[in-house]
């Protein structure tokens, strides 16, 4: 039984942070973001592959996080797979004791560090979510009877910024009818975009974790603004980091204040630390949640 | 339409050297190539007036009412016999079908001048886009009209993905997202927004390679029979 949902369905609000496994097979710095997770995280996602750049799988990764203690949750996307591969590896991720999921359409690999690679896209987020919640019925896509079948929890990626918001409203309500129930959500800077986004996911009993990036410096900005898909960071909060004399400062006092009053609106948080891990730590406990 | 770009000319003139050509016959296409301007007779007389600057005999050249009709090609090659046959090899301004087309009735060398690219809208002169992928299992009827298999650079069913900002495409930043698209015509025309998914594409029915027989299973009605 996944904790992430025993905590989400008991009304625990919870945190989850995000690592990006390596590109090679030492997996020191890994180890060392998942410990300083650890004391205050429920669960750490684990990247697939992303921005279509290459690193060790997700697969692999959530297995080495599991095994430090740590609850993974394994992200998949489309991008990189084919049904048959997708649904391999969803068997793979349930023996090796993989209980979260999470399904993305995945970067375009034109944006990537392999843009001469084909993007499979076989099957869409919403797609291998359905896949995945049949396999927790027991059957594959071809309806055929699996030997063990899986009990994933299911999560999604949610967009609460992005507009037109009936189109986002639209693709929450058909990710939870394909069997997503939970989302993690991007970056989120408007609490009344957070608050319409929860509604329409609690409406059909989904969960909702708000995103926090921590927008550490000036350069991580322009690298969102210009490179990071579905998202823009608004320029009053643009403005209070780019012009605070010590940027990391201002980010995390930024990110302690959006935790605080997503805490009010969403069920979690998701701290993406774009590289600033060690900060993870005080944000959390500074905005009271541990 | 089938769109086509010419190849690079250099390459062209390294084809034509691989097969020792010093006479060519040029072929190019009275439909689509001709539309596109990558092989139509402006195309071709071009492509004979700089062979000929170059050095290379230009035996004749011809354009068939369409490049890629197996009997009317026939008929090219007849009706060019003399040209055909003092040729060393044959240069074909037209996709790849009009390319392959001419290889099948003719003895001769065959080899491209153009590269294809897709089966298009022509949107304005000298402007067109890709529109269909032919897949062999149209959506159309769910998506209002715009194919997302071709449109959207992820080939997606459903979307928006996450890339999709303000209406517009993650990978093709001056694009409307076409799910956007699909979703606002589908609500212009009083139709459900928000509907079942589309299931996973059966890529089984891309015929690969295609090939059909349409009068497989006719009645031979023509030939008197019942």
């Amino acid at each position: 039984m996944s904790a992430l949902r025993e905590a989400l369905d008991a009304g625990r609000f919870v945190v989850t942070g995000e690592i990006a496994p390596p590109l090679g097979t030492d997996l020191t710095a890994m180890r060392t973001s998942v410990e300083t997770f650890a004391p205050v995280c429920d669960a750490v996602n684990v990247t697939d592959n992303q921005g279509a750049t290459l690193h060790l799988s997700s697969l692999a990764a959530s297995r080495v996080v599991l095994e430090m203690g740590v609850e993974p949750i394994f992200q998949q996307t489309c991008r990189d797979r084919n049904r048959l591969a997708l649904q391999s590896d969803l068997l793979a991720a349930w023996t090796l004791g993989l209980r979260n999921l999470l399904v993305v359409t995945g970067d375009d690999p034109r944006g990537g560090d392999h843009p001469e690679a084909k993007g499979v896209f076989d099957l869409d987020s919403t797609q291998l979510a359905q896949v995945a919640a049949g396999f927790n019925d027991g059957h594959d896509m071809k309806d055929r009877p699996l030997k063990g079948a899986t009990d994933f929890f299911i999560g999604a990626a949610m967009f609460p910024e992005a507009e037109p918001w009936d189109v986002q409203r639209a693709r929450i309500e058909e990710k939870i009818a394909a069997g997503v129930r939970f989302f993690q959500t991007q970056a989120v800077f408007d609490p009344d975009n957070l608050v319409r986004a929860v509604e329409v996911a609690h409406a059909h009993g989904a969960k909702v974790i708000a995103g926090i990036l921590i927008l550490r410096s000036e350069r991580a900005i322009r690298f969102i603004n210009e490179r990071l898909a579905g998202l823009m960071v608004p320029e009053h909060v643009a403005s209070r980091i780019i012009g605070a004399e010590d940027q990391v400062r201002a980010a995390v006092e930024l990110a302690i204040e959006q935790a605080m009053w997503m805490r009010e609106i969403a069920d979690g948080v998701h701290i993406m630390p774009l590289g600033l891990d060690a900060a993870v730590p005080e944000i959390v406990r500074e905005a009271g949640l541990r | 339409m089938i769109v086509t770009r010419p190849r690079d000319w250099a390459l062209v003139r390294a084809q034509l050297a691989d097969l020792h050509a010093k006479r060519v016959f040029i072929m190019g296409c009275g439909q689509c190539a001709t539309v596109t301007e990558t092989g139509g007779e402006k195309e071709v007389l071009a492509a004979k007036a700089r062979l000929e600057q170059e050095g290379v005999e230009v035996t004749g050249w011809s354009i068939g009412e369409v490049a890629c009709h197996a009997s009317g090609q026939r008929l090219e090659v007849r009706k060019h016999f003399g040209e055909f046959s003092s040729a060393d090899a044959v240069l074909v301004l037209a996709c790849g079908a009009g390319v392959q087309t001419t290889a099948d009735v003719t003895d001769k060398p065959v080899t491209p001048g153009l590269d294809s690219l897709f089966l298009g809208t022509v949107v304005r002169h000298g402007v067109f886009e890709e529109r269909c992928q032919m897949c062999g299992e149209c959506v159309l009827d769910r998506t209002a009209g715009i194919c997302p298999v071709t449109t959207c650079p992820k080939g997606l069913l459903n979307g928006p993905c996450g890339g999709m900002w303000n209406g517009m495409c993650e990978v093709l930043r001056d694009r409307e997202c076409v799910h956007v698209r699909i979703r606002e015509r589908l609500a212009a025309q009083g139709r459900a927004v928000s509907a079942v998914p589309l299931p996973p594409k059966d890529h089984s029915k891309k015929l690969k390679p295609g090939s059909i027989d349409m009068r497989a299973g006719r009645k031979k009605s023509r030939h008197g029979g019942a």
